[in-house]
């Protein structure tokens, strides 16, 4: 296994609200397949992203994929946790835009249950 | 239309239960609060919630405790701390009383990285589903995953009031590869996919008794089998707890099935006994179609066993 942590500055999106103190979980840690957790927290404004991988060596190649990511999503106090069973660059991508989709979704029945 | 056999445990979840009534117990968290400590000492891959996903849940309406094993990560097999899970679920059941506890199951039983806290774990998820047996709440089994409900955790299913499978669905005590590693390729050859579903498949299964139910791989089969037998259990609750009369009935019936098939090498020729008129195309049938076929053949008084 290896650990990495990657750390992103500037983001302007909280999923704080959305997330309401709970977790959300995608995928499974299984053979080419990630789990993904979001759990919002105070983090100075910036976007960890913890990865625990079976498959050693590839942090370049992390760091490109959640490069994109935080491009695209602009997270802030949140902290993205990852068990990862070797899955390929475009299933972390998919299931990383997932876990976010998720939390923005509980978001959104929540503001309908309201309604 | 959802498969039960492609959903992972938390969408078996979401589609199973009442619409946004699931509430996960010990959710999972960042910091790996509920990981095992075992697999990361063996520098192996670990899951947020060991592969287990425990809460409580409304089933048309009502309260269940309710657990899903996720055969993606490991296997579905048990630890200490998903074995934890399922056991404290249970004794939890003990004072909530729900209407039922349902356990989605898939798993090859214990997992060997750390097997003596798993085998303990099994042991208290045995333990507690009899106290709850005892205390006369139904507990449900599902089997429909890909992995099947093996080894202890078979076991465990075989202890509930009632088991719910599809025909994708296997059970029994030892998977294909151990008792070929075991016994030779000519006792059983794990690699003949049409022999091993036909002795573990669900088909099987309630063709000799073993489960309740046989549904067609869609979740919504599934749910409207737990909503039906739920329903037919919680009507004779005294019915629920293990009694003597009620073992020794089933002895005699296992002692009866031995007698009546002992001797038969493979599944097509039991099924022939139990008075199936064309038991080359159980494997072609759908559920419907086969539990006509087994009710067809009971009322022509042949011998027939009867499960339990």
């Amino acid at each position: 296994m290896e650990n990495l942590k990657f750390v992103f500055a500037g983001g302007a999106r909280n999923l704080a609200d959305a997330l309401a103190g709970q977790t959300c979980l995608v995928g499974v840690a299984g053979s080419g397949n990630l789990e993904v957790l979001l759990q919002a927290m105070p983090l100075q404004g910036q976007c960890e992203v913890q990865v625990a991988t079976a498959a050693r060596g590839f942090a370049a190649i992390w760091q490109a994929v959640l490069d994109d990511f935080h491009q695209r999503w602009q997270l802030q106090d949140v902290r993205v946790a990852i068990n990862d069973v070797g899955a390929t660059p475009a299933v972390v991508s998919l299931r990383l835009d997932q876990a976010v989709n998720l939390a923005l979704s509980l978001a959104l029945n929540r503001v309908q249950e309201g309604a | 239309m959802k498969s039960y056999l492609e959903a992972s445990a938390r969408q078996r979840l979401q589609y199973l239960l009442d619409e946004a009534s699931f509430v996960e117990i010990l959710p999972p968290t960042a910091d790996g609060a509920f990981t095992s400590p075992h697999l990361a000492q063996l520098d192996a891959p670990t899951a947020f919630d060991d592969g287990v996903i425990i809460g409580r849940a409304r089933l048309q309406g009502q309260a269940v405790l309710v657990a899903a094993q996720e055969g993606g990560f490991m296997g579905g097999a048990v630890g200490e701390v998903h074995g934890a899970k399922l056991a404290g679920l249970m004794q939890l059941a003990l004072h909530e009383k729900p209407q039922a506890v349902l356990l989605l199951l898939e798993s090859g039983g214990v997992r060997l990285h750390e097997a003596n806290a798993g085998l303990i774990a099994v042991a208290e998820v045995m333990r507690a589903l009899l106290a709850l047996r005892a205390a006369k709440i139904a507990v449900l089994v599902l089997i429909g995953g890909a992995n099947g409900c093996f080894g202890g955790i078979g076991i465990v299913a075989r202890c509930a009031n009632a088991i719910i499978m599809s025909e994708q669905g296997r059970l029994a005590m030892s998977g294909p590869e151990v008792i070929e590693s075991v016994q030779g390729v000519e006792e059983f050859d794990a690699r003949d996919k049409a022999l091993v579903w036909r002795t573990t498949g669900g088909k099987h299964r309630y063709l000799l008794g073993d489960c309740q139910q046989l549904v067609e791989d869609e979740i919504a089969a599934f749910r409207q089998a737990a909503i039906d037998t739920l329903a037919q259990l919680n009507r004779a609750p005294d019915g629920l707890a293990l009694s003597l009369a009620g073992l020794q009935q089933e002895q005699a019936q296992l002692a009866q099935r031995l007698q009546d098939f002992g001797e038969l090498a493979e599944p097509l020729e039991i099924w022939r006994k139990l008075g199936l008129a064309q038991p080359q195309q159980v494997a072609l049938m759908d559920a419907t179609q086969l539990q006509a076929a087994l009710a067809a053949a009971r009322d022509a008084d042949k011998p027939v066993q009867e499960g339990v």
